[in-house]
């Protein structure tokens, strides 16, 4: 890379729960993205008019979330008028794509100062609310073989041979890191959301269940069993022969929450940050997307992160700390298996979507910051992010701290 | 094809369909002259309403298929049909009431010269039918019909009724919404068109009037489809693994023809049309499914001298599985059934088993009351032979044993007259073996169902030595008396069906032996485009029973003095029946185990005994062997004079074991294939897993003679 790419802060809204009477609700997308912005500007003292450009990834940009909602959110954030603003999407990659995006566009030497980040309020506009040809359009369907995400889940699964009760004990763990890591106050990344008045409304991650228990997951239905009936079954067992059939382990409860929320990441080059006064936080050392098979669709995560390190000259050994999106369970386990790696010891330590929930476009950009809290209160040096994305395809990031 | 016009008082102008043949077709004359009659009706000032009306029994049964299985550019197709449409569209534009008159069935292009119309009125007949077969064709309705059924009633209740091809009777088309009204006579239906066309000066389609929606919402609000659409392929693909085009294409052409106006919908549906139509798919359905079908039901395979002749009475030996169910379809077809078993008890059992499948039929709504209780009535459960004695049709459908059968056929043959027929439903005793004992051998035939009887619509006619040209006419003209489709071949062992279907199982077994993945090989049957995979069709059948019928050959073949050809399903066979005791489905254990409130699973220890192999083959390979197996075979059935007709053999494939119909059966495959491409293929398959790829002389010299199947 011509020029470093630097990580000078990053933050993140509470995740509030994904429905009519999540307190997150009442909140337009364009306020949450306003507010990681003003905190960005506020902690750092940053002067607005020297960012060249404003990336948000966002999943379903229609309604109050279309219309490009990162110029949106500038002007409603107050920022300098010359500061433009890009929506993106790569699905749940977004967040991740729209920090890589700003990293391309430092390193060449294009932008000196980039903001990247994402948004989704999943309670106001539902996932797939917008359409699309992958699913919406019977030929795209039928070539892709489309099934539902938890489809996929369930098929990996069946293949790599993870019982119900595996899955439930991944969900439980995830469930008290998290709980954990809320208690004692690990996500420094995290900023309050707040009424036009300075009144509170969230300052936790709602969604995290810490009195669950093996027993209560292992009471949930199974969630995706009746849709494979009527189907979809059919067309993952079309493409994986060999199976008998489609092992449906998973539930509401070892699957990703459906939240609402907002981050953002400061990004800029070397010069930049010493002109304006900054303090690096990381450097980018490599990013990388695949394409996979799409209707198991959510193994992307390991050859995703093994093309990131090889570019990066580096193998798994040399991360010191995993943030693994939990989409669903399988997908970090998986992950854990196709990297070698020993359990989940350095993987999601502060617990991961299952926990907290997964507001698609923000989560990728929300795991780096979790990323970065969690090795600076350790003093670790690298980490590596990466995410199962729809459609069959993967992302990963590798930072290292400066 | 003449289109009568009339005028009457009120300016009302009549259009009577009357083709030259016995039906009103879609062909290039009519869509001339109907175009003509259409466009003179535009310029027409003082016109105050059309009824389009039938001068043949049936209002219209669809496009001539002649003209559609010529049909090879696709450039045309759009042109031909689009013209149609255009037609189509300046009727129901006229601005007048245009009234369909439905004297009878209106199917397929038919049935969308109705929907063009803004009212529809049917007479009350029974027989009728109304829908859109097209999709049995492999195409789709491309006269406007997926746009205006989308239009008509949303995607959600449209798309299945073509997608299946579903044909209502006159009431469940008037529940549908298809039909506006039922009157119960032609005088009467006149009569309410012209009235209808007074009243609704007027007349305008919903989808052409302001502020209209499609039924349900259109595919632009995902919130309203992403129920729906995003599941209805996977719902198709489950049925049809994917090997069938025109169930796609309609969904594909009514998805997106709801998003965008009348116009553009239509151009969307004929482009889908051009394509599908010009497919090897299309080709070979109404290869199979018209025209082979057509000339077996016109006979082609019976002795033309023979005078036809009905059955009147016939008489059943055994009251089993297969005894009872040639009982009940012959006695709803109106025959007068005398059904013997050796005690009293067993022939009143197989009567009760009667019983209840009528009962059930009465609960689908399929027969009356009276029609349940008449038919009941003309089976008469016995254990005296001498209850035979008028029959003039005998079939005997005892236990598979040579012996059982010798002594029913004797017995029978000392107490039947001289003019009447006998019939072995034997699926593997040589016809000629059985015929020897009976006492009127010319008049001994062997009449081959398949088993669920009811279900099956094949029935197989097997010529022994002696059969006489009356005794194949007796047979086959009772098999169509009984609604079902006869094929005609020479006597040999295992027939035509079994013996081809045989090569089927026994693949899929070899497939098992050389240690492919059990799931895997039934995972490429079923994706070959057969119904069950090769490993539960043997459970179905029964593995012990495939273990018996390989037992009397090999001893068949030892008395000849031959050596019985083994094959690598020979150790599969012997170890499922004689080491693991699993014999299948009826015994609740097979290569399936079948748990009782579960769905069955492969048998998890089989890999144990049958160890996968390194060379995992591919499922192309695996789809290949499975379906050339029975090709091949197929071919020397050819040529060794089991089968003399080409209709006989793809039909009896496709009708008898479910043999890949989208291919248009076992020689079609071949046809459609290329044969010069089919014999290279089959040579590296013999060359791989051998002689049994191979392929025959008669094969060989049609290549050389550049001729086809």
């Amino acid at each position: 890379m011509p020029h470093d790419a630097y990580i000078y802060d990053a933050v993140r809204t509470p995740r509030g729960r994904g429905k009519a009477d999540g307190s997150l609700h009442e909140i337009q997308p364009v306020d949450l993205l306003a507010t990681v912005l003003r905190a960005l500007q506020t902690r750092n003292n940053l002067d607005t008019a020297q960012v060249d450009d404003v990336v948000i990834g966002c999943v379903t940009p229609i309604a109050e979330q279309g219309g490009v909602i990162a110029r949106s959110a500038v002007i409603h954030a107050g920022w300098a008028t010359n500061v433009p603003g890009v929506q993106l999407d790569r699905f749940c990659a977004s967040g991740l794509e729209a920090v890589n995006t700003a990293a391309m566009q430092i390193a060449s030497g294009w932008h000196k100062l980039v903001v990247a980040g994402g948004v989704e309020s999943m309670s106001r506009l539902p996932m797939g609310s917008d359409g699309g040809a992958w699913f919406m359009d019977p030929r795209v369907n039928l070539e892709s073989g489309f099934v539902p995400q938890g489809i996929s889940a369930d098929l990996i699964a069946t293949i790599e041979n993870f019982s119900r009760d595996d899955v439930d004990r991944y969900a439980l763990q995830s469930q008290q890191r998290a709980a954990y890591a809320e208690q004692n106050g690990y996500f420094k990344s995290r900023v309050p959301v707040r009424d036009q008045n300075g009144l509170h409304i969230l300052n936790r991650d709602e969604h995290i269940r810490a009195n669950t228990t093996l027993e209560r997951l292992a009471n949930l239905s199974p969630a995706f069993e009746m849709m494979g009936d009527m189907g979809f079954d059919a067309v993952a067992l079309d493409r994986y022969p060999k199976l008998e059939r489609i092992e449906h382990v998973h539930t509401a409860g070892n699957s990703s929450g459906i939240v609402d929320g907002a981050a953002a990441v400061l990004l800029g080059s070397k010069e930049m940050g010493e002109r304006l006064g900054l303090k690096p936080r990381a450097k980018i050392l490599a990013g990388a997307v695949v394409g996979t098979e799409p209707t198991i669709m959510l193994t992307g995560p390991a050859p995703a992160s093994k093309k990131a390190l090889a570019k990066a000259g580096m193998n798994a050994r040399d991360i010191d700390l995993f943030e693994v999106n939990e989409a669903f369970a399988v997908v970090p386990m998986r992950f854990v298996r196709d990297m070698n790696l020993d359990g989940t010891e350095n993987v999601n330590v502060n617990g991961g979507a299952i926990a907290m929930g997964h507001p698609l476009g923000a989560t990728g950009a929300m795991l780096l910051g979790t990323l970065l809290d969690e090795l600076e209160r350790n003093d670790l040096e690298t980490g590596l992010v990466t995410l199962c994305v729809g459609g069959g395809m993967g992302i990963a990031t590798v930072v290292e701290r400066v | 094809m003449p289109i009568h016009f009339a005028r009457e008082s009120e300016n009302i102008i009549t259009l009577t369909f009357d083709h030259a043949g016995s039906v009103n077709l879609i062909d290039e004359n009519f869509l001339r002259e109907f175009d003509n009659h259409v466009s003179r009706l535009t310029n027409d000032a003082s016109l105050c309403g059309v009824i389009l009306a039938s001068a043949k029994d049936t209002f219209f049964v669809g496009a001539d298929i002649e003209m559609l299985y010529r049909a090879d550019d696709a450039a045309q197709v759009f042109e031909m049909t689009q013209a149609f449409k255009a037609t189509l569209r300046k009727l129901e534009t006229l601005g007048k009431p245009v009234v369909a008159a439905l004297n009878g069935s209106a199917l397929g292009g038919g049935f969308e010269i109705a929907l063009a119309c803004h009212f529809r009125i049917a007479l009350d007949d029974k027989k009728a039918q109304f829908g859109f077969p097209e999709v049995t064709l492999g195409v789709l309705p491309a006269g406007g019909g997926v746009t205006r059924m989308v239009r008509m009633f949303g995607l959600q209740t449209a798309l299945p009724y073509m997608v299946e091809g579903t044909r209502l009777n006159v009431e469940e088309a008037q529940d549908a919404g298809w039909i506006d009204e039922i009157v119960s006579s032609k005088e009467e239906m006149m009569e309410r068109a012209r009235e209808w066309i007074l009243q609704n000066p007027r007349a305008q389609q919903a989808w052409d009037a302001d502020g209209y929606r499609i039924p349900g919402g259109d595919p632009r609000r995902p919130q309203v489809m992403s129920q729906i659409l995003p599941i209805a392929p996977a719902m198709l693909t489950q049925k049809t693994h994917r090997n069938y085009l025109a169930p796609e294409a309609i969904l594909s052409a009514a998805v997106e023809g709801a998003m965008v106006n009348f116009e553009t919908a239509t151009r969307i549906e004929s482009r889908y049309f051009a394509k599908l139509l010009t497919s090897q798919t299309a080709k070979n359905m109404m290869h199979a499914f018209w025209f082979q079908l057509n000339e077996i039901k016109a006979g082609s395979s019976r002795p033309r001298e023979i005078e036809k002749r009905k059955t009147k009475k016939l008489g059943v030996l055994g009251a089993g599985f297969m005894g009872h169910g040639i009982a009940y379809v012959s006695a709803l077809a109106g025959i007068d059934v005398v059904m013997k078993d050796v005690t009293r008890e067993r022939a009143e059992a197989g009567k009760e088993k009667i019983a209840a499948l009528l009962e059930e039929r009465m609960a689908r709504g399929k027969i009356t009351e009276d029609l349940r209780l008449e038919t009941l009535a003309r089976i008469h459960a016995t254990d005296d032979v001498n209850d035979l004695r008028d029959c003039d049709l005998i079939i005997e459908a005892v236990f598979e044993d040579r012996a059982v059968k010798a002594d029913v056929i004797r017995e029978t043959s000392n107490v039947i007259s001289s003019d009447a027929f006998f019939g072995s439903n034997t699926s593997t005793l040589p016809i000629s073996s059985l015929q020897s004992l009976s006492s009127h051998p010319a008049h001994f035939v062997g009449i081959h169902f398949f088993s669920p009887v009811y279900k099956m619509p094949l029935v197989e006619i097997i010529r022994g030595k002696e059969t006489s040209d009356a005794a194949i006419a007796k047979a086959f003209d009772y098999v169509l008396q009984i609604g079902k489709t006869p094929i005609v071949v020479n006597d040999a062992r295992g027939f035509y069906t079994s013996r081809v279907f045989g090569t089927y199982v026994n693949e899929g077994m070899a497939l098992l032996a050389e240690g492919q993945h059990p799931r895997a090989i039934e995972s490429a049957g079923v994706k070959a485009g057969m119904a069950v995979g090769p490993l539960a069709v043997s459970d179905e059948v029964n593995i012990g029973l495939i273990w018996h019928i390989r037992e009397q050959t090999r001893k068949d073949f030892e008395a000849e003095g031959k050596v019985f050809p083994s094959d690598a399903s020979d150790r599969v066979v012997d170890f499922m029946v004689n080491t693991a005791k699993r014999t299948g489905k009826a015994q609740g254990a097979g290569f399936y185990e079948y748990p009782e409130s579960e769905k069955k699973f492969l048998w998890r220890e089989l890999q144990n005994h049958f160890p996968l192999s390194d060379t995992e083959l591919s499922q192309l390979e695996m789809i290949d062997r499975l379906l050339f197996v029975q090709c091949l075979e197929t071919v020397r059935c050819v040529q060794q004079g089991v089968l003399t007709s080409s209709a006989d053999a793809n039909i009896g494939s496709i009708f008898g074991w479910s043999f890949a119909p989208f291919s248009g059966g076992t020689l079609q495959f071949i046809n459609a294939y290329g044969i010069e491409k089919f014999i290279a293929r089959s040579r590296e398959l013999a060359e791989k897993y051998g002689a049994r790829f191979e392929p025959p002389q008669l094969l060989l010299e049609i290549a050389e003679q550049g001729k086809s199947f």
